[in-house]
C-alpha cells in the first residue's frame, strides 16, 4: 500500500499532459475507504482503477486492532474468554469454544457429555445467527432490501434464546473453561423447539426471495472466480473453499466436542462463484438447524460442567456452607487457577473458515500467549487475486460472499 | 520425518511439534510440502521468551487437507537482531501473517515482497507483543510505573 501510495503522489502526471483520446484510459487511485457501507467493518481497499474495471487491489487493515492478543496475557486463564468474545463478534460462542477446547486440553479435564452436547447447540445456533447476518447484509449490498429485514426477524429469535441462556444477547460468554457459564435456564427446551420448529419454513421464504430472482442470479453467478489452488496457497478457509469443491470442515476432519456424534452433511458446490458460496451458506444454516434440533431431542442428562474444583467454582450452595468449597472459590477468583506448561493448537470450524487458537503456558494462573489464527485474516489476503480484472459493482457482491469481519482480522 | 534442517521432534497432547534450525526453514517447509503434502500454511506467528536467550520463538503451523493432519515447526531466534528468511516462496499466504509477526515482535523477514506493518500504524515505533513493550502502550501518558 506504501508503495502505491508513494508511486502515485511522485508521479501522478497534470491533467493536461495525459493524453485525451478515449481509446488510452487513465489509471486512477481510488480509497474503498474504512468508512463505506459495503465493505462490512472498517477496511480499506485502495483500489486502481481505469475506467470501471479494478486493475489492483490491496487491502488495509488494522483500524479495528485493540490488541487483544496482549490483553490475554494480563488476565486470569477464565477471564480471557470474555476477551475472546470480541474478536469474531457475530460468532461469539465459537470463539469461546475454541480456546476453552485448548486450555482443556492442557488441563487435561474431560467435559461431560452434556456440556458438549449444549455447548454444540449453542454454537450451532450462533452459526445460524452469523450466517442471517450474512445473508441480510450481502443481499442489501446487491440491492435486495427486504432479505435484510426477513433475516434480521430470525435473528432477533436467536438473540432473546442467546440472553435467556447468557444474560446478554451478543457477548454471552457462555461457553466457559470447564463447561458451561450458568445453568442452562428452565424451559429453554419449549422456547429452542418453538424457534425450531419454523426455522425450516422460513430458510425456504429466504430461498423463494432470491434463488430463481434474475437480478440475483445475474449479479452472482460467474463472479468472484478464484482456483482452488490458490485458494488452498493463500491460506482462505471455509465456505469460500466448499464452495470450490472441497469438503475442508473441521467439524468432520477434526471432531471436537463430541460433534461426531451428529449426523449432518457438508455442503460444497463446484462452480465456485458467488452464487455456490451463497448455495452452501444456505444449505449450512439447514444443516444447523437439523444439529440443533438433534441435541434437543437427544440431549444426555448430568452435570453442566467438568468436575475439576480446581478449575471449575463450586455451586453457591455448596460454598455458602462447606470449607473446601470456600477455599476453592477463593483461590479461584483471586489468584486463578494454574495451568500446567505447555502449547496447544486447537482448530474449530467457525460461520467463517478454520479458526485457531495457539496457546502457551509456562505453569501460572495467566496465559503466556494466545495467538488467534483468525479465518477472516487468512481470507483477506486472497482479496486481491478475487478483486484484479473485475467491475467495481461485482467487486461489492465478491467482498461480501467472503463474509469477513474484520473484528477477526484485526482483533 | 527426517530432514538435516529438524533439530528435535517432540510429541505432545496428540500433536506433533519439529524444531528446525532457523537457517534451514525454507528448505525444511518446502520438504514438508512435497514430501508430505502440507499444501497449507495454517498460521506463523512468534512467542516472546524475555529474558531467556534465544529470544523469539517463531513458531509455523502447517495443514495438510488430504491427509488431515497438522504440524508444528518451531525456531528459536537470538534476541539482539531476528532475521529468518521468509516462506512465502512456500507458500503465498505466508505473506500477512510474516507482517503481522513482524509488526508485533520486530522479526525481520528476508525476501518478503513486502514487509511493512499490518495492524499498527505504519509510522508506528516499538513491537507491542514484546514482553518488555507496556500493555497500555508508549503514546498516551497512562503509566503509572
Amino acid at each position: 500500500m506504501k508503495k502505491i501510495f508513494e508511486e502515485h503522489t511522485q508521479t501522478m502526471p497534470a491533467l493536461e499532459e495525459l493524453p485525451a483520446s478515449p481509446s488510452a484510459p487513465r489509471r486512477m487511485t481510488l480509497n474503498m475507504g474504512p468508512q463505506h457501507p459495503s465493505t462490512h467493518g472498517v477496511l480499506r481497499i485502495v483500489l486502481e482503477l481505469e475506467g470501471e474495471t479494478i486493475v489492483s487491489s490491496e487491502p488495509d487493515i488494522g483500524f479495528l486492532h485493540t490488541g487483544i492478543e496482549k490483553e490475554c496475557e494480563q488476565k486470569h486463564w477464565q477471564q480471557v474468554v470474555t476477551l475472546t468474545d470480541r474478536v469474531d463478534y457475530l460468532a461469539n460462542l465459537s470463539n469461546n469454544l475454541v480456546y476453552c477446547l485448548a486450555v482443556e486440553k492442557l488441563l487435561q479435564i474431560e467435559i461431560p457429555p452434556r456440556a458438549q452436547w449444549m455447548r454444540v447447540m449453542m454454537t450451532e445456533l450462533s452459526r445460524i445467527q452469523s450466517h442471517l447476518v450474512w445473508l441480510g447484509t450481502h443481499a442489501l449490498d446487491i440491492g435486495a432490501m427486504s432479505v435484510f429485514f426477513y433475516c434480521f426477524r430470525e435473528r432477533e429469535d436467536i438473540l432473546r434464546i442467546l440472553e435467556k441462556f447468557s444474560g446478554q444477547r451478543m457477548m454471552g460468554s457462555y461457553i466457559r473453561i470447564g463447561g458451561l457459564a450458568l445453568e442452562p435456564p428452565r424451559g429453554w427446551h419449549e422456547t429452542i423447539g418453538k424457534f425450531m420448529k419454523q426455522f425450516g419454513s422460513r430458510v425456504d421464504q429466504y430461498e423463494e426471495l432470491l434463488d430463481t430472482n434474475p437480478i440475483w442470479t445475474r449479479r452472482t453467478k460467474g463472479v468472484g472466480f478464484i482456483s482452488l489452488e490458490d485458494m488452498l496457497d493463500w491460506g482462505i478457509t471455509g465456505p469460500m473453499i466448499r464452495g470450490a469443491g472441497l469438503a475442508m470442515d473441521a467439524r468432520k476432519d477434526e471432531p471436537y466436542s463430541s460433534y461426531d456424534k451428529f449426523d449432518f452433511k457438508v455442503i460444497t458446490r463446484t462452480e465456485n462463484d458467488v452464487y455456490a458460496r451463497y448455495r452452501v451458506r444456505l444449505g449450512e444454516l439447514r444443516e444447523s438447524a437439523k444439529i440443533v434440533t438433534q441435541a434437543l431431542e437427544g440431549m444426555p442428562e448430568g452435570p453442566w460442567q467438568a468436575d475439576a474444583p480446581h478449575v471449575v467454582l463450586p455451586d453457591r450452595e455448596k460454598m455458602k456452607t462447606q470449607m473446601e468449597s470456600l477455599i476453592y472459590h477463593f483461590k479461584i477468583v483471586t489468584e486463578g487457577f494454574r495451568v500446567p506448561a505447555g502449547e496447544v493448537f486447537q482448530v474449530v470450524e467457525s460461520p467463517r473458515g478454520e479458526i485457531a487458537y495457539y496457546v502457551v503456558s509456562d505453569g501460572t494462573s495467566k496465559p503466556y500467549r494466545v495467538h488467534m489464527r483468525t479465518p477472516s485474516f487468512g481470507n483477506l489476503q486472497g482479496l486481491p487475486p478475487m478483486l484484479n480484472g473485475i467491475l467495481i459493482a461485482d467487486s461489492i457482491a465478491a467482498l461480501g460472499s467472503m463474509d469477513f469481519v474484520l473484528g477477526d482480522t484485526d482483533r | 520425518m527426517t530432514h538435516p534442517g529438524i533439530l528435535e521432534t517432540v510429541e505432545a497432547l496428540g500433536e506433533t511439534t519439529y524444531i528446525a534450525d532457523p537457517a534451514q526453514i525454507v528448505s525444511v517447509c518446502t520438504a514438508f510440502r512435497d514430501a508430505e503434502k502440507f499444501n497449507r500454511i495454517s498460521s506463523i506467528t512468534a512467542v516472546d521468551w524475555h529474558p531467556a536467550e534465544p529470544r523469539f520463538e517463531v513458531v509455523y503451523h502447517l495443514h495438510s487437507t488430504s491427509g488431515k493432519k497438522r504440524v508444528r515447526i518451531k525456531c528459536r531466534l537470538p534476541g539482539a537482531k531476528p532475521e529468518i528468511d521468509s516462506v512465502t516462496s512456500v507458500w503465498r499466504g505466508a505473506n500477512w501473517y510474516e507482517r503481522e509477526t513482524f509488526d508485533m515482535f520486530g522479526i525481520g523477514f528476508r525476501n518478503h515482497p513486502n514487509l511493512v506493518r499490518i495492524l499498527m500504524p505504519l509510522d508506528w515505533e516499538g513491537h507491542p507483543l514484546r514482553k518488555d513493550y507496556p500493555v497500555h502502550g508508549y503514546k498516551y501518558g497512562y503509566s503509572n510505573e
